[in-house]
This record gives structure tokens, C-alpha cells and sequence, in this order.
């Protein structure tokens, strides 16, 4: 048969190379100064672009979008092509899929400093910049269908099955979850409200992980593990079974991130079942990793590139065994809002997503750059160091995280709460955060040496741009297939195929969600915020206060003795977006501002811990946030908020917008004025402080008014 | 569990949704199942292979390289 010749471009993949390896510098470097400023609160420097609370987006993003995110598209631009025997479709397309992502984290780089966020954790980003990533991936998605489109073979290989599969569920997850109204340019209300909103979010925070951080990482293991053993898959069939089982698997596990909440049971108990389920699939994913390498591990011994694969496949199964784990509910009772998920996660991002982007890259630099690795031997040493690294920042905070939480749920003989002070169960686990911030130290160091060691082999080689290859013309499709081989032929019904299975989880769970309003039991006596308590909530979001606060008070008895009723759908339906948060730093605040509890701190308090939360409590880790006094609160934009939550439902009176709204806010703010100048502080109404007074103080109350509370109390 | 039946109740014919999907996954990997352990192992071989297609040892041609420069 005749052999066409065609010639692979290396300069998509020369630059997503550098772009994962400059990114993946950066995510590391802002993560380790978040470690550092929760152990040295003050460290912030009272500089409001730096605090913790809006730095923690900017690392989560980093770490997934950036570094992750170039290290998906690096792999795809270098395997593609080579699997399909055809160049990328569209140079420009590649151009603009590089350039238009790098922009996108250059947005975020510059909008969670300055507090622009939608709170929705690692889907943050505000609307404008949402429409530039659905059209970056859009673009992309045209590139990967169209050189399949082109291809020269028959079969396409079981990696790039994943490629597709992470393309179309993240275009779906990501517009589904980012469905907004914007009230300006900068800001912008979801269309969901609460435990909805809730749902939503978590179906694609926990599949955002699923599609992100773990498909497309498994095809990038199906090529580059047989690559750098130089020897095939160990089973191409359980390939196939692992890849179909995982996508229709996967999509069904989000509901695990919202176990005791006011969700419905039937959405958790499928959440958690679905999470269970998802160890077969995964395990054999890693176990078809780890046994490609039989008979090869003479070579693991001597190849860092091989120690890192494995290394990092073996955290995938570690990790993939602990989150079925940490999603029965039994387990997640302790560990959920602990650090015990924060080191989880680690585990998967430092060891799954980290290990196998630094072996990938040690691998292919020197083919790029056709030369050998500078070091091998300081390759060896960053292994070892990104290993130990890695392991010193999860252990400590799997016992910071059971340590806390047996202090939550601690009684004294008398039926007291043993720690009733939530500020003793922070500094009982500090150490371990000491040793966290370690771990973070050794594993940015490994990532410097990894840089440098990239840098130094590309200078001592010669790029080499254009590589030849020759295949022969795609054969045309034999009559008697099996229909998953002609499937494999045809990529576009493939990519519909793949929708389909994403769509049934998703849908099952979410379409009795949001479509039936009776899933919501509504609460007479919850009323919408007023104009200032929305102010003071938007400024609550802003600063990013839901990183380390939850409002979601599970139905325990020591969360109920400590913080009050527990949390129901109910009291949600004006909250947009919701503000669960998912990580108890600081206490819950779900009921901050009923009078009758103990938590109750008056306005006079809530001044003078924003301006300075060590002088009320010297152990306190909370940074402080002093520009809250001295900002003016931002009402140019009133109107807008109150027309735009009035068209998706919330009550406001006919009219409320024009005027109204302003005259409530000003007599709210004057109220709280007067009571602080009564508790000897003088501040203007228009400061930023009042409003978040006003909303803090707002927190629980309803549920705790008129007739909801004799309600509570016959219950 | 009252809001369960209460959900289940207001959508048409809801009850046949998380049965049906279940069905169709579970027939759709049954078939994927025979089809992979009947499938011939000459497709399987080659699809495995893929990856390796014109897979240069790089090490031992870029060593092979530097000793012909030598030369």
C-alpha cells in the first residue's frame, strides 16, 4: 500500500511545555504562601490582594486550570497526532486554543486578588471570562474532532477515547453550572438558588476533578506509560471496560461532596452508592497502569521518568480507594470540613496530576529538544523529593483532620461540649500545619529543580520543529465489524456516545432537583436579604469569607449543641449563590446572628474582629481585613442586583429597585452607625463594613423568628 | 423519605427515569463485555501497539547517533 508522508508541527507542544512548567511553578508557589499565611495569619500584611481568602482560589485554579489544565493540552497536541497519523487539523486553531487559554489564566491571575469571584469553588471565575473559556474550549474541541475527522488509521487508540470524553463533559458541566444572570460587567447572580445551586455545584466541582484532573490524565497514562516503558498497555480490553464504566460512573458521585446537608436523601444515597461503584473501574485503570510495566522494572529502578509513572499511578489508587472511603456517610460524618480532604485531594494532585506531568515532560524534552536529559540524576532527586514532599503534606492533615473533628464531636460526662471554644480545636492541630507547609517547601523545591532541569536540556539541544512520518491512507471500514470497533471508526457518533452516558447520571440527579420546586419544603418566616444584607453578602463572597467558613449546620447533635438548628433546604431558596462552603477553618456561621445563641457576637464585636481578629483572640488564624472600614460600599450597581433577583424569583415588592431599595439601605446602615457610636466606634454608613455587619447579623435569624421557632421548639 | 415520594409524584412517569438509565447501562456494558472478551486478538494486538507504532528506542538511536558522529 502506498505510504503518504506528513510531518508532525512540534510548536504547540514546545509552548504548552513551558506553559505547564511556568504554571505549574506559579499554582505551587501561591498554594505554599496560603500554607504559610494559615499558620502566620498576619502575614498578609494587611495588603487586601494577598489575603488568604482570595489567594486560595488563585492556587486551586492555578494547580488545575494552569498546570493541570497545559498539561492536558500538552499531551493531547504531542499524542494525537502520533496516534491518528495525520498533523493537528488547524494550526491557527492550536494558536488560538494556546493563546486564549494562557489569557484566561492571566484573568484569573488578575481577578481573584481583586476579589472578583462567583464563589463557586474552582468555577470562580466571573461570567466574561466564563464565555472566553467556553470559546477556548470550543475551539479546542474543533481541532481534536476535526484531526479525527482526518485521520489515516481505521481504530482510534483507547487515550484519545478519553481526550473526547473530557472535552464533551467538561463543555457540559461547565455551562450547566455557570448559568448566570449578570447584573454588570463584573458580577453576576446564578440561576439557581441554594440547595439547588448546591447541586449543581458539586455535580460539577466533583466532576470537574472526574474530567479534568483524572480522564484525560488516564489517556495521557495510556500512551506515555507504554511510551517510556517502551512496551504495550498490559490489557487493551480492560482498557474498554475501564474506559466506558468510569464516564458513566463518575458522573453520578457528585451528591458525596453534600452528605447531612439539607439535600434530599435519595441524592445522597445515590451520590454514595455511585462512589462505591467507582473503585472497580478505577482500580482497573491503575492496575492496567501499573502491570504494563511486568517485566520492566529493572528499567523503574534506574528511570526517573518510570518512578514517577508509577508513583503517580499508585496515588491515583490511593486516592481512588479514599474517596469512596471518605464518601460513606459514616466516614464523612468526621471527615467532611476538616483538613482530612484537603490532604485527599493532594494525594491526587500532587502525586496523580504532579507525578505523571513531570515524568511526561523528563520524557519528552529530550526528544523535543533531540538531546539527552541534563541530569538524571537531579531528575532523581526531585522524584525523591516531590515523593517525600507529597507524603509530608497529606499525613499531617489526616490527623489534623481526625483530631479536629473527634474535638468537634467531644462531650464531657455531663453532656457538655468537651471543646466548646471552636478556636482550641484550630490550635490543637497547628503543628500540623507546620509540617504541611514542609511538605509544600520540599515539593516546591522539586518543582525548581524540575524547572531548571527542563530549561538547561532545551538549551543544550536544538529544537527540532518538524518531524516526518508516512502511513498509508485510512482503509475503508471492513462490513462485518463488531459495532463498538465501527463506533471506534466513526469519532463523532463516539463523542455523542460518550455524551449520552455523562447525561444519564447527570440528569437522573438533577432534573428532579430543579425542575420541582416540592423539593424545596418552604419555611414561612424566610424572608428575602434586604438591600444592605445583599451588599454585605456580595462583600461576604468578594472576600472569599466561604473558604473558611461553612453555613451548613449538619443534623448532629455536637453541631446542633454548638451552633444551633441544623440547616434546611428551605431557609436556602434566596441564596444565590449558595455558601455551604465545603472547609471549617473558622466556625460555622449558619446561625451568627441569632441573638439567643451563644455563638451571638454584637455589631461592636464583628468591628473590631474584621480590623483585627488577634487583638480579640490572640491564637486567632483568621487574617484581618481592616479595608473593610475604610472602602466605600459599591451601590452603583443596587438596582441592577434587585431587578435581576426579582426576575428569578426572590420577592421583592413591585417597583423595589428604583429607590426603595436605597432609602431601606441607608436606614438599615444608620441603625448599625448608631449602635456602633453607642459601643464608642464612629464609622460612616457607606463603608463596606456595615454592610457585612448587616449580613452576618442576618444569619439564622429567620428560621429562629415567629412562627418557625415555635415550630422548632414543638419539635 | 417524604420528600422522595413528594419528587417522585410530581414528575410524569419519573419513576421509570433511574430504571431505565440503569438498564441501558447496564445491557450497553454487557454487550461491551462480550464484545471484549470475544473480540480477535489480531485487532486487540494491533491496538495495543498503537502507541509503540514507529516507536525509535530514542536512548539507544541518539547513543547510536553520537557514536556515528564519532566515527
Amino acid at each position: 500500500m502506498e505510504l503518504q508522508k506528513f510531518t508532525y508541527d512540534n510548536k504547540l507542544t514546545k509552548m504548552f511545555l513551558f506553559a505547564t512548567v511556568l504554571w505549574g511553578f506559579i499554582a505551587m508557589l501561591v498554594g505554599l504562601t496560603i500554607a504559610f499565611e494559615l499558620i502566620f495569619p498576619r502575614m498578609s500584611g494587611e495588603i487586601e490582594w494577598l489575603v488568604f481568602s482570595r489567594l486560595r482560589p488563585l492556587h486551586t485554579n492555578g494547580a488545575i486550570f494552569a498546570f493541570v489544565g497545559n498539561g492536558i493540552f500538552l499531551a493531547i497536541y504531542y499524542s494525537t497526532p502520533r496516534l491518528l497519523k495525520t498533523p493537528m487539523y488547524s494550526k491557527t486553531l492550536g494558536l488560538i486554543n494556546f493563546w486564549g487559554w494562557q489569557l484566561i489564566i492571566v484573568l484569573a491571575v488578575i481577578t481573584y486578588p481583586l476579589g472578583l469571584t462567583q464563589s463557586k469553588e474552582y468555577a470562580e471565575l466571573i461570567w466574561p471570562i466564563d464565555v472566553l473559556v467556553v470559546i477556548i474550549w470550543v475551539v479546542f474541541g474543533l481541532n481534536l474532532l476535526m484531526t479525527l475527522v482526518k485521520r489515516r488509521i481505521k481504530h482510534i487508540y483507547v487515550a484519545i477515547w478519553f481526550y473526547i470524553a473530557t472535552w464533551v463533559t467538561i463543555a457540559v458541566l461547565y455551562i450547566v453550572n455557570n448559568l448566570q444572570i449578570p447584573t454588570s460587567f463584573l458580577h453576576s447572580y446564578p440561576v439557581y438558588a441554594g440547595i439547588q445551586d448546591a447541586l449543581v455545584q458539586w455535580w460539577y466541582g466533583h466532576n470537574a476533578v472526574a474530567f479534568f484532573l483524572t480522564t484525560p490524565y488516564l489517556g495521557l497514562m495510556y500512551y506515555f506509560v507504554p511510551k517510556a516503558s517502551n512496551r504495550p498497555i498490559y490489557s487493551y480490553k480492560l482498557s474498554i471496560i475501564h474506559f466506558w464504566a468510569l464516564i458513566f460512573i463518575y458522573i453520578w458521585a457528585g451528591p458525596h461532596h453534600l452528605l447531612y446537608s439539607s439535600l434530599p436523601d435519595w441524592a445522597q444515597a445515590l451520590g454514595v452508592a455511585f462512589s462505591i461503584m467507582l473503585i472497580a473501574p478505577s482500580w482497573g485503570g491503575m492496575i492496567n497502569g501499573l502491570l504494563t510495566l511486568r517485566g520492566a522494572w529493572d528499567k523503574v529502578r534506574e528511570d526517573p521518568v518510570l518512578k514517577m509513572f508509577v508513583v503517580g499511578v499508585t496515588a491515583y489508587g490511593m486516592s481512588t480507594f479514599e474517596g469512596p472511603m471518605l464518601s460513606l456517610k459514616t466516614v464523612n460524618a468526621l471527615s467532611h470540613f476538616t483538613d482530612w480532604t484537603i490532604g485527599h485531594v493532594h494525594i491526587g494532585t500532587l502525586g496523580w496530576n504532579g507525578m505523571l506531568t513531570f515524568g511526561m515532560i523528563y520524557w519528552l524534552t529530550p526528544r523535543l529538544f533531540n538531546t539527552k536529559l541534563w541530569s538524571k540524576q537531579l531528575a532523581n532527586v526531585h522524584f525523591w523529593i516531590a515523593t517525600t514532599g507529597m507524603l509530608f503534606f497529606s499525613i499531617p492533615l489526616y490527623f489534623a483532620g481526625f483530631t479536629q473533628a473527634l474535638m468537634w464531636k467531644q462531650f464531657t460526662p455531663e453532656g457538655y461540649l468537651a471543646y466548646p471554644n471552636f478556636l482550641e480545636t484550630v490550635t490543637q492541630i497547628l503543628p500540623m500545619y507546620y509540617l504541611r507547609a514542609f511538605g509544600g517547601t520540599l515539593y516546591l523545591i522539586g518543582a525548581i529543580l524540575f524547572l531548571i532541569n527542563v530549561k538547561k536540556t532545551a538549551s543544550a539541544g536544538k529544537f527540532v520543529r518538524y518531524e516526518e512520518d508516512a502511513a498509508p491512507a485510512r482503509p475503508p471500514a471492513k462490513p462485518r465489524e463488531g459495532w463498538h470497533r465501527k463506533l471506534e471508526g466513526r469519532p463523532l457518533q463516539f463523542t455523542v456516545a460518550s455524551l449520552i452516558v455523562i447525561l444519564i447520571g447527570g440528569m437522573v440527579e438533577i432534573i428532579p432537583m430543579y425542575l420541582v420546586k416540592s423539593n424545596v419544603p418552604t419555611i414561612a418566616s424566610i424572608k428575602p436579604y434586604s438591600p444592605l444584607e445583599l451588599e454585605g453578602r456580595d462583600i461576604y463572597i468578594s472576600e472569599g469569607c466561604y473558604l473558611c467558613h461553612s453555613q451548613m449546620v449538619r443534623p448532629f447533635r455536637s453541631e446542633v449543641e454548638r451552633y444551633g438548628e441544623y440547616t434546611k433546604a428551605g431557609e436556602t431558596v434566596y441564596d444565590r449563590p449558595f455558601q455551604f462552603g465545603s472547609k471549617r477553618t473558622g466556625p460555622d456561621l449558619a446561625r451568627e446572628g441569632v441573638k439567643s445563641l451563644p455563638n451571638y457576637k454584637p455589631n461592636s464585636w464583628h468591628y473590631n474582629h474584621m480590623l483585627d481578629p488577634q487583638k480579640l483572640n490572640a491564637e486567632s488564624i483568621m487574617p484581618p481585613y481592616p479595608w473593610l472600614i475604610e472602602k466605600d460600599m459599591d451601590l452603583s450597581n443596587l438596582s441592577s442586583k434587585i431587578r435581576v433577583l426579582t426576575s428569578l424569583g426572590t420577592p421583592y415588592p413591585e417597583g423595589y429597585a428604583d429607590g426603595q431599595a436605597l432609602k431601606d439601605l441607608e436606614a438599615q446602615a444608620a441603625e448599625i452607625v448608631a449602635d456602633l457610636k453607642s459601643a464608642g466606634i464612629d464609622v460612616e454608613p457607606n463603608k463596606q463594613i456595615i454592610a457585612l455587619i448587616a449580613y452576618l447579623q442576618r444569619l439564622g435569624v429567620d428560621l429562629y423568628s415567629g412562627n418557625s421557632q415555635s415550630q422548632l421548639s414543638e419539635k | 423519605m417524604k420528600i422522595v415520594i413528594h419528587t417522585l409524584e410530581q414528575i410524569n412517569g419519573v419513576e421509570i427515569y433511574p430504571i431505565i438509565s440503569l438498564i441501558i447501562f447496564f445491557v450497553f456494558f454487557i454487550i461491551i463485555g462480550i464484545q471484549v472478551f470475544t473480540a480477535d486478538k489480531e485487532y486487540i494486538d494491533e491496538m495495543k501497539n498503537m502507541p509503540l507504532d514507529g516507536n525509535d528506542d530514542f536512548e539507544e538511536n541518539f547513543d547510536n547517533q553520537l557514536n556515528n558522529k564519532n566515527l
